[in-house]
């Protein structure tokens, strides 16, 4: 199920030097063809490598333009269906198109924080330096305690 | 004038930091969160170097419907006597613990950050460390909304490094040793998939955490859908391949993991047979291992291990053998699981099952659903079809392959040859890995990985503090690592002209030939899906011989852009790692995994002989590999 870019919804993220797509792609397969020499449409993006495709679907979730859409492995899936996301802040919504045309559509939860708002040390103790050494214990304090009578050894 | 950096002449950066992180997966983001509280007031600078974007790399990428690992009421020792099981007996218990004692608090930071986690019925508000108590699909896993998972675990870990810190698209494929110590690496060498840049690292520490290895074997599917790999198709072997050219000593390499899953879009079936509670059948529809799994309780042939609880492989081997003897196709019966369920429930309640096995396959394979979609299959309606998959190489998942580590010095009864001074240090000063990297010490899957990441991270904070008046320098030149890496590329531009299709060329091979060269040898003569994952001592030899020809071959791949030049490291580095595999199980005289391979000369479990680690050392000037059995001790009780 390799990406596909809509030529009429791509507008290679308006001249920027990336597109949303090229930054995102976990395997380097989307192409912003600046001149058109490689497809024949000037400033729109592609995938450069169908076969190498995860279908992570990185690109279709980050794309502002909602332009990229998955063509089933045309190797593996009869023709016709898709699954398409549109993802927000804090959720996520799927349409599952069926080859036989039954749809189905999910909603799911994706975070419960605003975006960016992640703060790895708020609330956190420092680092006690006296701790560097002691495997039993990470800077956070949360080791599990476990029972020490489980070793052949104890 | 400034020079003009161009395809094939590529400006060169040299950098040197105290601890570099190269990956930029679960392990990276675990060690990023730590490392800077650790390093806060040492004047320490850290990096972190990855290929891709973090808010996208890794295993995770695609998110995750569970957390696979989460200790909670359970007690971390059952947790490595749940691994030892699944791994036939032969794991480093030190480290399993260890990842056990400290994967929760990761888990509660991720909660903390934003990733949704299911919770019983009238905790739905509880967070975890608040007593929540979250809902399980097996004693080990919890179920999440996990389709961000990776951005949220990313985000905390570039704002813990601050993105001054971060270096996205720089795929690092070479680290140096120093020049005054063979037994040390100093740095590391990589190029941007992006600029004409090549970059060189100093340090005083780094960690290697860069993944398992994907299409080292000739997937299952071989046109569009080889990209439709159960691990990420990314994952390229590079840890195993540049921490055995550095010298560090590999462990359990002959391990494998092979899959069963939905087939082609290997959509996970953790949820269906664990909180679904699906049967599987064969073509007759026969509960064939109600009928066929006592096989599994021959000592002969599967010592100990058929007694208990079967371990991952053995379940598969019953599988397999159902396939081989003509008895498919291996179907789930997912609509007698869902109507069971749907028994005692209310409408609404049906149809949110029904969303969760949905969400099961959109969090994490959505491939799956487009196969469903496509062949019309609606679970509640139709079975699907089961598949063991071709063989993966990881050690974070339900595998074991990896790098020999240092250990905890606090864990009762360990060996002190397992302790070397610096947790998850490698046998190379300088050296740790963490998440697949790290070796004998499967099962810690996404959490685990990160709290490993943390641990190493820890460590490598001591050694960077020990080491602070030393100063790296490499063994190798600029100009040396520069010809070796952009050697692809002269060589495209050195023969393009030769022919007229640039793709075929008596002068260079194409990164994606090699690669299909590569999985056709392991395939056929490795123990891939074509003989059923059977190989034996003579075939083993004409994989050794076939491996040296493509090892040779490798120079002369070409890269007609960056890109390609991306490819052709990947598969350099698939190659090394495809080798050590093949030197293990040639090693290994005994069948320790049935259903993962077999060698059909020893096609047995041998506890007497092989109840053993297998290392093994790569000397890089001479290209040979040299093996050797490690004792196993036991420190948990049965």
């Amino acid at each position: 199920m390799p990406t596909f870019v809509r030529t009429e919804k791509c507008d290679g993220c308006k001249g920027q030097d990336k597109t949303a797509c090229m930054y995102i792609c976990p395997h380097d397969l989307m192409l912003l063809d600046k001149d058109g020499s490689k497809t024949g449409h000037a400033m729109k993006a592609f995938n450069q490598e169908p076969e190498q495709c995860w279908e992570c679907y990185s690109c279709v979730k980050i794309c502002p333009q909602n332009a990229i859409e998955v063509r089933h492995y045309a190797d593996i899936v009869p023709l016709g269906a898709s699954v398409q996301p549109l993802r927000g802040t804090d959720s996520i919504m799927w349409t599952i198109k069926f080859r036989n045309g039954t749809m189905k559509r999910f909603k799911f939860p994706i975070r419960t924080t605003a975006e960016g708002s992640a703060n790895p040390y708020g609330g956190k103790p420092a680092a006690n330096m006296a701790e560097i050494e002691d495997h039993s214990t990470l800077f956070t304090h949360g080791t599990h305690p476990g029972d020490k009578g489980q070793f052949l050894n104890s | 004038m400034a020079d003009t950096f161009e395809f094939g002449n590529p400006e060169i950066i040299e950098e040197e930091v105290d601890i570099l992180i190269i990956g930029g997966g679960m392990a990276a983001c675990g060690a990023a969160f730590e490392v800077m509280r650790w390093t806060e007031g040492t004047g320490l600078k850290v990096k972190l170097v990855d290929k891709a974007a973090m808010d996208r790399s890794g295993a995770v990428a695609q998110g995750l419907s569970a957390i696979n690992t989460y200790i909670g009421d359970n007690d971390p020792a059952d947790y490595v006597r749940y691994v030892r099981n699944d791994l036939m007996g032969i794991v480093r218990e030190d480290l399993i613990y260890d990842v056990g004692r400290h994967v929760d608090d990761s888990v509660h930071n991720f909660e903390e950050w934003g990733l949704p986690i299911w919770k019983q019925a009238g905790d739905e508000d509880k967070k975890l460390t608040a007593g929540g108590k979250p809902v399980r699909s097996g004693k080990w896993q919890i179920m999440i909304n996990g389709e961000s998972y990776k951005w949220i675990v990313a985000e905390a870990a570039k704002k813990a490094l601050g993105m001054q810190n971060v270096q996205e698209r720089v795929f690092i494929v070479r680290m140096v040793t120093d020049k005054n110590d063979p037994t040390r690496v100093a740095g590391a060498a990589g190029f941007s998939v992006r600029d004409h840049k090549l970059y060189v690292y100093k340090f005083k520490c780094c960690l290697l955490a860069c993944g398992g290895a994907v299409n080292v074997f000739r997937p299952r599917s071989i046109g569009e859908g080889v990209g439709r790999a159960w691990y990420p198709v990314w994952n390229a072997g590079s840890t195993y391949a540049m921490a055995a050219e550095s010298g560090a000593e590999m462990t359990m390499m002959e391990n494998r993991f092979v899959p069963a899953r939905f087939k082609d879009g290997y959509g996970p079936v953790g949820a269906w047979f664990l909180l679904f509670k699906a049967q599987v059948r064969n073509g007759a529809g026969e509960d064939y291992n109600a009928i066929h799994g006592a096989e599994l309780k021959d000592t002969k042939r599967f010592g100990k291990y058929g007694q208990g609880v079967p371990g991952t492989c053995l379940r598969n081997h019953i599988m397999i053998n159902e396939m081989k003897e003509g008895r498919g196709p291996i179907m789930m019966d997912t609509p007698a699981a869902m109507a069971k369920l749907a028994e005692k429930m209310t409408p609404k309640e049906v149809k949110h099952l029904e969303a969760e096995a949905w969400e099961d396959f959109l969090d994490m394979t959505i491939s799956q659903c487009g196969v469903w979609a496509g062949e019309n299959i609606e679970p509640d309606k139709q079975p699907s079809e089961i598949m063991p998959t071709e063989p993966y190489l990881l050690g974070s998942h339900s595998g074991c392959a990896g790098i020999w580590v240092s250990g905890p010095t606090d864990i009762p009864g360990t060996p002190k040859e397992w302790s070397w001074g610096y947790n998850r240090m490698t046998t190379v000063k300088g050296l740790f890995t963490a998440g697949d990297g790290v070796g004998a010490s499967g099962h810690k899957f996404s959490s685990g990985s990160h709290a490993e990441g943390r641990i190493a991270a820890k460590a490598m904070v001591k050694f960077a503090l020990d080491n602070k008046g030393w100063k790296p320098e490499l063994a190798r030149s600029v100009a040396d690592l520069v010809e070796e890496i952009y050697r692809p590329v002269k060589t495209f531009l050195q023969h393009k002209d030769y022919t007229t299709a640039i793709d075929v060329n008596p002068h260079y091979i194409t990164p994606k030939m090699l690669q299909f060269r590569l999985q056709k040898i392991m395939d056929e003569y490795c123990a891939g899906v074509s003989t059923w994952y059977q190989t034996n001592g003579k075939m083993l030899e004409m994989c050794e011989t076939k491996l040296e020809m493509i090892k040779e071959d490798s120079l002369k791949m070409r890269a007609k852009d960056l890109h390609e030049l991306l490819r052709a490291w990947e598969n350099y580095h698939r190659i090394i790692t495809a080798e050590c595999h093949m030197k293990h199980i040639q090693f290994r005289e005994e069948t320790r995994y049935p259903g993962f391979y077999y060698r059909t000369d020893h096609n047995y479990i041998d506890d007497e002989n092989w109840k053993c680690f297998v290392n093994s050392h790569y000397d890089r000037d001479t290209k040979k590999w040299a093996l050797k059995k490690v004792p196993y001790v036991q420190l948990i009780k049965d």
